[in-house]
C-alpha cells in the first residue's frame, strides 16, 4: 500500500503530467486555451482572478520553499526552526485565504451568472472539483495541526519523501507517520497534476513571454507544414531554396 | 459583453413545432449565451449595415468634428455605404497586440491570418483592431478574422467579395513596397501627412532599379509583371483616386477606396444644373463643403485636398468622357485641368468603367516552383508519394485508390488551363487514361486497347 501510494502513484502523475501535456500540445494545440469568460462577465471576475491567480502563485512559492528547500539550508543560514514555522504560517495563511476566497468568487460566479454556466464543460466541473479539494484539503491539514499543537514540521517527512522521489529513490517509509490531512492533500495533489494537462490549467504554460521579445508585427511564409502540402521524401534532406518543390 | 455584442439564433424549431393556431408561428431571437429570450439591439458589424442608423448616426465620431449646424444639412447631403473589410495593414495593429503571436502577415502576399493553432484567446486583437476587424468564436474561444480568400488568391482567383460585388468595384493587384520603410512611415508626425507617407512606401514596378531589386530578392518574373499591371497601382499611384480608410490609426491599410462623386453630382442635378459640365462640377465640390469634409475625416484625416483632387479628377473624367460620347470633340483642356493628358482619361475611365475581369483582378499565383511535380505534367506519378499506392509504379486498388491529391496551388491552373485548352492532353500516365480527368475530346492513346487486326 506505501509503495503504491508514495512510490507509484507519484510516478504514474509525472509520467501523465509530462506526456499529457506533449501530446496535448502536439494534437491539441487548437484547444490549447483557457477559454475565458471574461466577455461574458468582468464586473465579479476582476476582484476573483488576481486575488486567485496571485494567490496561487504565492502559495506555488510558498510550496516550492517548503518543499523543495532541505531543512538543514534554512537552518545553516540561521533561520531557526520557529522562525520559519511563523513565516510560513504567516504568508501561507495570506496567500491561503487570497486562494481560497478568490476561488469562492470565481466558482460561485461561474455558477449563478447564466453565460458563464452555459460556457461551462463537464470537464471543467471536474477540474474545478480537484482543484478546489487539493487546496481545501492543504488549508485544513495547515489548520489542524495549528489548532490543535504548534503545526506539524512536514519538512522533516514530506519534503524529503518529495524530494527522494524526484532523486529516483522514493523513501516510502517517510510518509508513513504523516498526519491524514496531509496525506490527502499530498493525493489530491497527485490528482491534480495527473489532470491538470487534460483541462483549461495548460494555460498555466502560455505565458507570453516572446512577446517581451518579437518584433511588433510577425512575418511568416506560407504555411509549408506536412499536410498542407504534400511532403518530399525523408532522403530529400530538409527544405531548401533549390528542392523547396520537392518537400 | 454589451459593448461588444450578444450572438443570437432564433428559434426556428418553434416554426415547425408550434401547434396549429390562428397566427403564423415566428422564430423569435434567442441568446447563444444564456439560451433565453433576447432582443437584437447591436453586433459586431451592427453600423457597417446601416442598421440603428437614428441613434448612431447622431454619435458618429466623424461628425462631431464637423460642426453641429451643418449635421442637419449633412442628413439631407448626401448617403453613401462604405464596405468594410480587414484592411490587410502594412502595420497591422492586430498582430502588434496579439500576446501569442499568432496573427501574422506572410512575407509572400502580406496577408494578415489568425494562427489558429497559436491563439490563445487573449481577444487583445478585438480590441486591438481599429477597424473593428477581427471576430470572436464563442465557440472556440479564439480569434477570426478575414483571410482574403487565401487559398483562391494562392492559385490566382480574387476573393469571392471581389468576385460577387455586383457593382463591379473592387479591384485586386499586386503592389511592391519596402517593408523596411513602412515604421517609419507610419511614425509619421502629422496624421495628414500619413496619406503621402504611405504612398512614399509603394515601389514603382516601372522602375528598372525596383525590377532588379525585385529579381535579386528572388520575386517571380510574372509576379513582377503582375506589379506592373496592377490595377490597383494605377489608382493608387497613376490616377490617384484611391484613398486609404482612416490613415491617420497610422495602421498602414491596404484596402483603398475611391470616393463618390455621386454626391456632388446628385447635388447639382436635383438643383437643376447640369451635373456633367466640369465648371459646374468643379464648382460644387468646392462649395458642397460637407461631403467633402466628411470624406476627409474618412480618406486623408481631416485634410481635404486630396479628396477635393480625387473629386476633382472624377468629375473632370466625367466631362471630358461625355464629350466623347457625344461626338464633340475632345477637350484636352479638361483633363489638363486636373494635371492628367486625354489618354490618360481614357485608360482611367475604362479602368474604372469597362475594365474586364482580368483587369480588374490581376493575381499571379503562388508559386510552389514543383513543375516537375505538378500532377498534371505526370513527370513522375501522382500517386507516387511516401506512403502511397502509386509508389513505384500502380497500387494494389488501383489508380484512384489512396488519398486524393487535394486541390491545390500545384495543380489548379493546370487542370483549369487543360479543360479550356485546344490540343489534346497528354496522356497523364502512360498506357492509361484517367476518366475523370478526361474532357471528352478526342481519343487519347490508351482509352482503348490497341487493335490487333490493324498492326
Amino acid at each position: 500500500m506505501n509503495i503504491l501510494l508514495w512510490a507509484i502513484l507519484p510516478y504514474a502523475t509525472v509520467l501523465t503530467f509530462v506526456l499529457g501535456t506533449v501530446w496535448r500540445y502536439r494534437y491539441d494545440k487548437f484547444g490549447w486555451t483557457t477559454r475565458s469568460s471574461q466577455l461574458y462577465e468582468s464586473a465579479v471576475l476582476r476582484w476573483g482572478s488576481p486575488m486567485f491567480h496571485f494567490g496561487v502563485l504565492l502559495v506555488l512559492l510558498g510550496h516550492i520553499g517548503g518543499l523543495a528547500v532541505p531543512k538543514s539550508w534554512t537552518q545553516a543560514a540561521g533561520i531557526s526552526e520557529h522562525a520559519y514555522h511563523l513565516t510560513a504560517v504567516f504568508l501561507g495563511t495570506v496567500a491561503g485565504v487570497f486562494t481560497v476566497v478568490g476561488l469562492g468568487i470565481l466558482i460561485a460566479r461561474r455558477r449563478l451568472v447564466g453565460p458563464v454556466f452555459t460556457a461551462t464543460t463537464r470537464n471543467d466541473k471536474a477540474m474545478y472539483v480537484v482543484l478546489a479539494g487539493t487546496l481545501l484539503l492543504g488549508l485544513f491539514a495547515t489548520v489542524r495541526a495549528n489548532a490543535l499543537g504548534d503545526g506539524y514540521d512536514y519538512r522533516e517527512t514530506v519534503s524529503p519523501w518529495l524530494r527522494s522521489v524526484f532523486y529516483l529513490q522514493p523513501k516510502t517509509e517517510l510518509m508513513t507517520g504523516v498526519p491524514i490531512g496531509f496525506k490527502l492533500h499530498v493525493l489530491a495533489a497527485l490528482a491534480l497534476f495527473a489532470f491538470w494537462p487534460f483541462t483549461r490549467l495548460v494555460h498555466a504554460f502560455s505565458a507570453p513571454v516572446g512577446y517581451l521579445t518579437r518584433p511588433y508585427v510577425v512575418y511568416r511564409s506560407r504555411d509549408t507544414r506536412p499536410g498542407a502540402r504534400r511532403t518530399g521524401r525523408g532522403w530529400d534532406g530538409p527544405p531548401t531554396a533549390s528542392n523547396r518543390g520537392r518537400r | 459583453m454589451g459593448d461588444y455584442y450578444e450572438p443570437w439564433t432564433y428559434e426556428y424549431e418553434h416554426l415547425l413545432t408550434a401547434p396549429a393556431g390562428e397566427h403564423t408561428p415566428v422564430a423569435r431571437p434567442t441568446s447563444l449565451l444564456t439560451g433565453k429570450d433576447t432582443k437584437i439591439t447591436w453586433s459586431a458589424n451592427w453600423d457597417d449595415s446601416l442598421a440603428g442608423g437614428n441613434e448612431l448616426a447622431a454619435a458618429d465620431p466623424i461628425l462631431a468634428k464637423v460642426s453641429g449646424a451643418v449635421k442637419l444639412e449633412y442628413e439631407k447631403a448626401f448617403m453613401f455605404f462604405l464596405p468594410r473589410i480587414c484592411e490587410h495593414c502594412l502595420n497591422p495593429s492586430c498582430a502588434a497586440s496579439c500576446p501569442s503571436g499568432a496573427i501574422y502577415k506572410r512575407a509572400e502576399d502580406g496577408i494578415v491570418l489568425v494562427d489558429q493553432d497559436r491563439c490563445r484567446g487573449w481577444r487583445m486583437c478585438v480590441t486591438g483592431c481599429p477597424y473593428k476587424k477581427i471576430y470572436f468564436n464563442h465557440r472556440t474561444g479564439k480569434a477570426e478574422k478575414c483571410t482574403f480568400c487565401f487559398p483562391r488568391v494562392e492559385i490566382g482567383l480574387p476573393t469571392v467579395c471581389s468576385e460577387t460585388c455586383v457593382g463591379r468595384l473592387r479591384y485586386i493587384g499586386l503592389l511592391l513596397y519596402d517593408a523596411d520603410a513602412v515604421a517609419q512611415a507610419a511614425a509619421t508626425r502629422s496624421e495628414t501627412d500619413l496619406y503621402a507617407a504611405q504612398r512614399s512606401v509603394f515601389l514603382d514596378p516601372h522602375d528598372p532599379r525596383v525590377v532588379a531589386a525585385a529579381r535579386r530578392t528572388g520575386i517571380p518574373e510574372d509576379w513582377i509583371e503582375g506589379a506592373q499591371r496592377s490595377p490597383v497601382w494605377d489608382l493608387i499611384m497613376r490616377y490617384e483616386v484611391a484613398l486609404p480608410l482612416h490613415p491617420e490609426y497610422r495602421t498602414m491599410p491596404m484596402v483603398w477606396y475611391i470616393p463618390p462623386l455621386s454626391p456632388v453630382v446628385d447635388a447639382l442635378r436635383d438643383t437643376g444644373h447640369d451635373g456633367e459640365d466640369m465648371g459646374n462640377l468643379f464648382g460644387a465640390v468646392d462649395a458642397l463643403r460637407i461631403p467633402v469634409e466628411y470624406l476627409a475625416e474618412l480618406f486623408s484625416a481631416g485634410d481635404p485636398a486630396p479628396v477635393t483632387a480625387v473629386l476633382q479628377r472624377l468629375a473632370a473624367m466625367r466631362a471630358y468622357q461625355r464629350r466623347v460620347n457625344l461626338g464633340e470633340e475632345r477637350d484636352e483642356s479638361i483633363a489638363e485641368a486636373v494635371g492628367m493628358t486625354g489618354q490618360q482619361m481614357d485608360a482611367m475611365y475604362r479602368l474604372l468603367a469597362i475594365a474586364k475581369y482580368d483587369e480588374r483582378y490581376v493575381i499571379p499565383a503562388a508559386h510552389a516552383e514543383i513543375a516537375h511535380g505538378l500532377e498534371e505534367l505526370a513527370t513522375e506519378c501522382s500517386l507516387d508519394y511516401e506512403g502511397g499506392p502509386g509508389m513505384g509504379g500502380s497500387g494494389p486498388f488501383g489508380e484512384v485508390s489512396g488519398r486524393p491529391v487535394p486541390l491545390a496551388v500545384e495543380n489548379f491552373q493546370v487542370l483549369a488551363e487543360r479543360q479550356r485548352s485546344d490540343n489534346l492532353p497528354d496522356p497523364t500516365t502512360r498506357g492509361r487514361v484517367n476518366l475523370l480527368n478526361w474532357d471528352g475530346r478526342g481519343r487519347p492513346e490508351g482509352l482503348f486497347p490497341e487493335r490487333k487486326d490493324k498492326s
